[in-house]
C-alpha cells in the first residue's frame, strides 16, 4: 500500500478538471433523474432488470450451486449434534398428527359430499415450475429473489411463488431464463389475506424486515396473536386459502405476522400458475398504463 | 504477432481488473448464502471495491465505471434504480478528495477512512431508500450491514493490495 509519491503525482488526479467536476455533478443528476423513472415507469424498470439479471444468470448460477452444497455439509453436521432431542420432539408430534390425519380424513370425506350434493364449482387446478434460487437479497431497500426457471419454462408475470410452507412471493418480472421473484416481505408488496378462523379480511403488506404488517382491517376486527393467516383470493391475484403465517404481536404499532416460510434456507422454489388474470393482468395492464398508480404489487 | 502488441494487452488485461474485480464483488453481494438472517444485512462488498481504488488507482476506476457499478448493483439486488448509483458516486467522490490524505499511511487509517465513508453511505441510503419508499426503512437493517461490511472490509482490502502489487505495479 506504500506508494511513492512522485508516482502519486504522475496520475493525474481526476475531479481536478472543471470536465471531470461536470461529469460528476451530471452522472449524479442521472442517478436522481433514474430513481424518478424509477417511480414512474415500473414497468420498463422491470423490464431491464430482468434483461440484465438473464446476462448475469449463468455466473449465478455456478455460483449457488457449490455455496448450496456447503451450507448443506454444515446442515448437516449441525443437526447430526441435535439428533437425538429432534427424533424425540418428531415423535411427540408424529403422533399428534396421526390423530389430526384421522380427523381430517373425516372432514376432507364429508366436504367432498358436501360439495357434490352442492355442485360447488372448484377452483383451477394449477401447473407447477420447480426452480433454483440462484440469487436473493433481503436488506433494507429489496427483498427479492432470482430464480433460474424464465418465460421458455412457462414462467409469466404475476405467478405464484410458494415452497414446502406456503406463500413467499410473486413473480414481478421475467426474461428468457430467469425470473424475478417479489417477496411478500417486499415494502411494496400488498396481499389480500383472511384471518382464518374468523375470515375476517384485511391486507397484508411488507416492510422489508422478516415481519409483515395487517392493514386495512374492518373496524372492530378482532385479532389476537397465534391467529393463522391465509390468502383470500380476492382481486383474483392469489388463490384463496395459501397458508402465509401466523399473528406475532398485536399492538398499538400494528399488527405483526410472523411468517411460515424461511427465506434463508430457500433453496428450491415452486412457481403455481393457478390461470388467474386478476390484478397483474398485463393485456389490461397495457390498455390502462394512465392508471398505473402505486407500487410494484400495489392495486391496478 | 509483434511483442508490443502482447506488451499492450497485457497491459490493458492488467487495467481492467480493478473493474473486472468490482464487477465480482457486485455479482457476489447478491449470491444466496443460506445463513438465516444474512441476506437481511448483506453487505455492499462493491464499496470497498470502490473506495479501494479511488485511493489507489482512480485513473483504472474512472467515473463511468462506477456509476456502471452502482447501475449494475441496483438492478441486481432490486433497490430503487439510481439509489446505488448515487451512493457510489457519493463513496468516490469523497474518497478521491481525500486521497492524498490516505496514501502511504498504515492500514488502520485505510480502515478508519472506509468506516466514515461507508457510514456516510449507509445514511445516504437509507434517506434516499426511505423517501423513494414514503415510508420509514428499517435503520436496524442499515445498521448490521454497515457493521458488517466493516468487518468485511479487511479480507478484500488484503486481497486488493495483493493484487496491485503484483498486477498494477508502477514503474
Amino acid at each position: 500500500m506504500e506508494q511513492r509519491p512522485s508516482a502519486l503525482l504522475r496520475i493525474a488526479v481526476p475531479l481536478k478538471s472543471s470536465a471531470q467536476r461536470f461529469m460528476y455533478l451530471g452522472l449524479i443528476a442521472v442517478a436522481f433523474g433514474l430513481m424518478l423513472l424509477g417511480k414512474v415507469d415500473v414497468v420498463l424498470v422491470d423490464r431491464v432488470r430482468a434483461e440484465v439479471t438473464d446476462v448475469v444468470v449463468p455466473i449465478l448460477e455456478a455460483l449457488s450451486r457449490p455455496v448450496a452444497t456447503v451450507s448443506k455439509g454444515i446442515q448437516n453436521f449441525q443437526e447430526l449434534v441435535v439428533i437425538r432431542e429432534e427424533n424425540a420432539i418428531l415423535k411427540q408430534q408424529n403422533a399428534r398428527l396421526m390423530q389430526w390425519q384421522t380427523v381430517a380424513r373425516k372432514l376432507q370425506a364429508e366436504n367432498i359430499a358436501l360439495q357434490n350434493l352442492l355442485g360447488v364449482v372448484h377452483d383451477k387446478n394449477a401447473n407447477y415450475v420447480s426452480a433454483r434460487v440462484i440469487a436473493g437479497s433481503g436488506g433494507a431497500f429489496a427483498n427479492m429473489l432470482i430464480v433460474n426457471a424464465g418465460e421458455i419454462d412457462g414462467v409469466r408475470k404475476g405467478q405464484v411463488v410458494i415452497s414446502d410452507r406456503g406463500i413467499i412471493g410473486r413473480i414481478s418480472g421475467v426474461s428468457n431464463r430467469s425470473a424475478r421473484v417479489l417477496l411478500i416481505t417486499d415494502i411494496n408488496s400488498r396481499i389480500p389475506v383472511l384471518i382464518e378462523n374468523n375470515r375476517t379480511r384485511a391486507i397484508m403488506t411488507g416492510t422489508n424486515t422478516s415481519r409483515t404488517k395487517l392493514i386495512h382491517l374492518p373496524p372492530g376486527a378482532r385479532v389476537t396473536p397465534r391467529d393463522r393467516i391465509i390468502t383470500s383470493g380476492h382481486g383474483g391475484a392469489f388463490p384463496s386459502g395459501l397458508p402465509v403465517g401466523v399473528v406475532a404481536s398485536v399492538s398499538d404499532g400494528g399488527i405483526e405476522v410472523q411468517l411460515f416460510a424461511d427465506y434463508a434456507k430457500l433453496e428450491f422454489v415452486r412457481i403455481a400458475d393457478f390461470g388467474l388474470k386478476g390484478l397483474v393482468d398485463m393485456s389490461v395492464q397495457k390498455n390502462s398504463l394512465k392508471h398505473k398508480a402505486g407500487g410494484r404489487t400495489g392495486k391496478k | 504477432m509483434s511483442i508490443a502488441f502482447w506488451q499492450k494487452l497485457d497491459q490493458t488485461v492488467r487495467s481492467i481488473t480493478p473493474f473486472g474485480l468490482s464487477l465480482l464483488l457486485v455479482i457476489l453481494s447478491v449470491a444466496p448464502t443460506y445463513i438465516p438472517g444474512y441476506a437481511q444485512i448483506a453487505p455492499i462488498l462493491a464499496l470497498v471495491s470502490i473506495y479501494h481504488w479511488a485511493i489507489y488507482r482512480p485513473n483504472l476506476l474512472p467515473l463511468f465505471a462506477v456509476f456502471i457499478l452502482g447501475l449494475l448493483q441496483d438492478l441486481l439486488i432490486g433497490s430503487p434504480p439510481g439509489l446505488y448509483v448515487l451512493v457510489f458516486l457519493t463513496v468516490y467522490g469523497m474518497t478521491l478528495s481525500q486521497r492524498r490524505f490516505f496514501t502511504g499511511k498504515s492500514f488502520a487509517v485505510y480502515w478508519f477512512g472506509f468506516a466514515v465513508v461507508s457510514l456516510v453511505a449507509s445514511v445516504e441510503s437509507w434517506v434516499v431508500g426511505s423517501v423513494w419508499n414514503f415510508a420509514l426503512l428499517d435503520f436496524n437493517a442499515v445498521t448490521f450491514q454497515y457493521l458488517l461490511s466493516l468487518g468485511i472490509f479487511p479480507i478484500i482490502a488484503w486481497i486488493f493490495l495483493r493484487w496491485q502489487q503484483a498486477f498494477l505495479r508502477q514503474e
